[in-house]
């Protein structure tokens, strides 16, 4: 039970972390997060860059989607530009790994700006349907301009090197990825405690009052778009570190649903949500390849697991649609509230 | 046009000028003119479909006029997109609420400045430093200045779906104030409200006045409240101002009874309507 | 080099036959849009189950073809009524963007279903259409093309007319600008909402037949519907004309794409084509175009 929260200022009213038994909560996981790769195993390591890369794509494509209200289904086209990016950088001229990640990331956040700029005139389900078409075309450039991208076949990526040393282990590439996630995390919430913010917001609310106010809509719309890609060529980078190889195939449309997807069952318009529902997507097929070796399947167990992983997506994402439409960040909340009112009945 | 008495243009905060707008066919606005003062409370009122909001809209800039000036303290702002007007200080709140559901009624005042603050996208996330500074000078600044002036502090926190009507006006107004206007629009500020209300927000109209020196631009129904708080008014009729004064000439004014109560004269309306420019002068 | 006319018609032709495949799909998303305001990106995966249905009937039971297509076509309907019903009605009054995200989660659960079912392995359909090679004048046209573009084409006409005479055509477009409005002037507005999904199911299903007919079955199939996508964004959602002439052009464009520069230059061709029609025209060649209100 919390009661009796005092804020002596606005300072104290703003902050994000707003009381000692939250410090102490964050304070934990901090600690979870540092002790972690030493305790857990090859599989759980690689589940949890898996789920960083997750995390960093969906806070992403949260801004884009669930705070400008920008519906875009181009995220996995964004990562495939960043993933390219680096896996060429890296092959031709070995330049070091964050740097590679930032021109990953700039040059997802070009083809943010190209895609965004018809926001203005294109809106709502047209300007998804918009980003629909951008990723069939960067798909078509990804597998034709050999030159670059060395066409259907791929490029392979060598180890990124931090501080000289190799990242080719689960372990070592932890290092990189969860600390970028928290930084981009901690970003994006930054974001909307300050006026860019509480501009998209205001643009995914009621976008005209939103002009009539001061706010430049296709400035706005594009630095949206801008933040969201940036933040997917991150992503993107991290994964041609983490997956050693990019392909045309590697970022196809249904990544950009899963994205979707992850931030719907997460909550959209919430930090908590990008990291909720990506982490909940990235376990869901886990769990299920469990649920399903227990089941007496025998030898068609493998069959099944792709068709049923296939039938469990959908499901969540009408499930949580018609049931829980704020997601699981929602359900957190109720959680807490219980908790912070306790014994008080609500 | 019975122009009983007009404010000179050295002297108008905002001055408006033959100001013409059609959609298709409809005829918003036909050569509407008038002036405000700095300082005063004018109110434009009208039948419904009178032009009333289209006149707004198009001082806000979400209309452009075919043809006719706006210019505010002298400078012609026409042409000028929206956000660019309300950086210069034309707020305004509008007649179906217009508050941003997903934020809480402190956001939402707090978006009002948003036109007047420097915080760049790198600045806000990392957030420490020049992004922190200025946003605890715009809670202070709004604290003090707003939420306390409209005595809304009760609810800053809450979110503004989950406010009775009369409550979301306020918080519109206060998004209004926050935008450092020289003119505020108020589109029907009492709209729907009771006895009650409307004298809270009559009150705060006129402190609104007097404490922050802002000109207010009204377009309003309850005629207790504009004849009671106008300097002037001007009223609208079929997108043509018909007459404009203080609110005892208006009152009295032949043209504006027959707008409101007709004259049952077919003919005579069908040549005012005929009247009525289509198009811009050559 | 005199230029190939007789391959042009050729191509032409097949595309014309594609294309009437695609406005009879682009027919059966509009149907919904019309009635229900609601984007159905899963169109394509309605077909798939409608071409998978026919399969089971017609290779499964052995059944004769005529029964297997009245049971797709059943089957096409009923799930129309049950998608209306469980995931379309409990999502009245939200926001566009989630209802098309509802109907991207129903074409995974469709995919899955049939993968579960049939696995993803593409099949062929019993051969049911008749044989003989056909030829307009000197161009060849394949005889299942051919007989799927007279299919479409009548079933098209069938619909206008019935959307043309009867008053369920009004009923529709009432129900789709304002619901309360519509219900409160007599219109039985679920039902008008239960009978455009089945209807939609419907004539998907016999489109999915013919294109199953045409190209054999798999799980993939349903990519079918992002083409119908583009024809009703390039037609107008709202527009049964616009979903027709839609088809037919970009079902040209698709093949002398296909034919004159590639394969795989089919979808950059007809996505450019998307892209370009939502610069200029973002509501499509007949749709109406919504006015915002401040």
């Amino acid at each position: 039970m919390r009661i009796g929260l005092a804020r002596p200022d606005y300072v104290a009213d703003e902050a994000l972390i707003d009381s000692p038994t939250r410090w102490a909560w964050i304070g934990a996981l901090f600690v979870a997060l540092f002790a972690f790769p030493f305790v857990a195993n090859e599989y759980w390591l690689y589940l949890a860059c898996l789920v960083g890369i997750h995390v960093a794509s969906a806070t992403g494509l949260n801004i884009l989607t669930g705070y400008t209200g920008l519906v875009s289904l181009g995220q996995a086209a964004f990562m495939g530009m960043g993933a390219y990016t680096v896996a060429v950088l890296q092959a031709r001229w070995g330049t070091p790994a964050l740097f590679n990640l930032v021109a990953g990331g700039i040059v997802a956040m070009t083809g943010g700006l190209v895609v965004g700029i018809p926001s203005l005139r294109v809106k709502g389900l047209y300007l998804a349907i918009a980003t629909i078409a951008a990723s069939f075309i960067t798909h078509f450039l990804f597998a034709n301009w050999d030159s670059v991208t060395g066409g259907t076949a791929g490029l392979t990526v060598e180890p990124a090197r931090l501080f000289g040393a190799a990242l080719d282990t689960s372990f070592r590439l932890y290092w990189l990825i969860v600390p970028l996630t928290i930084a981009m995390v901690v970003g994006a919430a930054n974001l909307f405690r300050t006026r860019i913010g509480r501009a998209f917001i205001a643009i995914r609310d009621r976008d005209i009052s939103a002009e009539v106010l001061g706010i430049p809509l296709l400035r706005y719309k594009l630095l949206s778009f801008a933040v969201s890609s940036f933040y997917a060529g991150v992503a993107g980078g991290l994964w041609a570190y983490f997956f050693r190889v990019v392909t045309p195939e590697s970022f196809p449309l249904i990544l950009s649903i899963f994205y979707l997807a992850a931030i719907i069952v997460g909550g959209m318009g919430t930090i908590l949500g990008s990291i909720l529902g990506a982490a909940f997507m990235a376990m869901v097929p886990e769990l299920l390849k469990l649920v399903v070796g227990w089941l007496p399947l025998g030898a068609n167990a493998t069959l099944v697991l792709s068709p049923v992983r296939t039938i469990v997506f959908g499901a969540l994402i009408v499930g949580f649609l018609v049931f829980e439409p704020q997601g699981l960040a929602e359900i957190w909340r109720r959680v807490r509230r219980f908790f912070h009112l306790y014994p008080f009945r609500t | 046009m019975s122009i009983v008495e007009s404010v000179s243009s050295e002297r108008s905060l905002l001055q408006i000028e033959d100001l013409t707008l059609a959609f298709g066919g409809v005829q918003a606005l036909a050569g509407v003119g008038f002036s405000v003062a700095p300082g005063s409370i004018t109110s434009v009122i009208g039948p419904n479909g009178a032009g009333k909001t289209s006149l707004f809209n198009t001082i806000s800039g979400f209309y452009r006029p075919a043809c006719g000036s706006i210019r505010l303290e002298g400078r012609d702002i026409t042409r000028l997109p929206a956000p660019k007007r309300a950086a210069l200080g034309v707020a305004r709140s509008f007649q179906n609420i217009a508050l941003f559901r997903g934020m809480t009624v402190l956001d939402n005042i707090k978006l009002g400045r948003h036109c007047h603050l420097r915080t760049n996208v790198f600045d806000a996330l990392l957030y420490f430093g020049r992004a922190r500074r200025e946003e605890m000078q715009l809670r202070a600044e709004i604290e003090e200045r707003v939420i306390d002036f409209l005595e809304i502090d009760h609810i800053r926190h809450a979110p503004v779906a989950s406010l009775p009507y009369g409550l979301q006006k306020r918080v519109e107004m206060a998004r209004a104030l926050a935008m450092q206007p020289k003119i505020v629009l108020l589109d029907e500020p009492v709209a729907g409200m009771n006895r009650e209300e409307t004298e809270d927000m009559a009150r705060f109209i006129l402190d609104l006045r007097a404490e922050w020196g802002v000109t207010v631009l009204m377009v309003e129904h309850d005629m207790g409240m504009v004849m009671d708080l106008s300097d002037r008014v001007v009223v609208l009729n079929f997108g043509q101002v018909i007459a404009q004064g203080t609110p005892a000439q208006v009152q009295n004014d032949p043209e504006v009874i027959r707008a409101y109560l007709g004259s049952g004269r077919v003919d005579e309306l069908r040549r005012r309507l005929a009247g009525a420019r289509a198009e811009c002068p050559a | 080099m005199s230029f190939d006319w007789l391959f042009l018609l050729e191509i032409s032709l097949a595309g014309l036959g594609t294309g009437a495949l695609y406005a009879l799909t682009g027919l059966a998303f509009v149907v919904i849009y019309k009635a229900t305001r609601v984007v159905n990106l899963a169109i394509g995966e309605m077909l798939m189950i409608g071409a998978y249905v026919f399969f089971a009937f017609a290779a499964g039971f052995a059944l004769p073809v005529w029964v297997a297509i009245v049971a797709a076509i059943a089957g096409g309907g009923l799930l129309g009524a049950f998608v209306e019903r469980t995931m379309i009605r409990p999502m009245l009054g939200e926001s566009p963007i989630s209802v098309f995200m509802v109907t991207v989660g129903l074409g995974s659960i469709l995919v899955g279903l049939v993968e579960l079912i049939w696995t993803a392995d593409p099949r062929r359909l019993p051969e049911f259409l008749p044989n003989e090679p056909i030829f307009v004048g000197d161009a060849y046209v394949s005889p299942k093309v051919f007989y799927g573009f007279w299919v479409a084409a009548l079933l098209i006409v069938a619909l206008l007319i019935v959307f043309r005479f009867w008053r369920g055509g009004v009923a529709l477009r009432a129900t789709a600008s304002d619901q309360a409005a519509a219900w409160s002037m007599g219109i039985d507005v679920p039902r008008v909402f239960s009978l455009s999904w089945i209807v939609a199911g419907m004539i998907a299903a016999v489109a999915g037949i013919v294109v199953g007919a045409i190209g054999g079955i798999s799980s993939t199939m349903g990519i079918f519907g992002l083409t119908v996508l583009v024809v009703v964004i390039f037609g107008g959602l709202d527009s049964i004309a616009g979903a027709l002439v839609g088809g037919l052009f970009i079902g040209l464009v698709e093949a002398w794409a296909g034919a004159y520069l590639g394969g795989e230059f089919k979808v950059l061709a007809v996505f450019t084509l998307l892209v370009l029609i939502l610069m200029v025209r973002p509501y499509g060649l007949f749709g109406t175009h919504e006015i915002e209100r401040l």
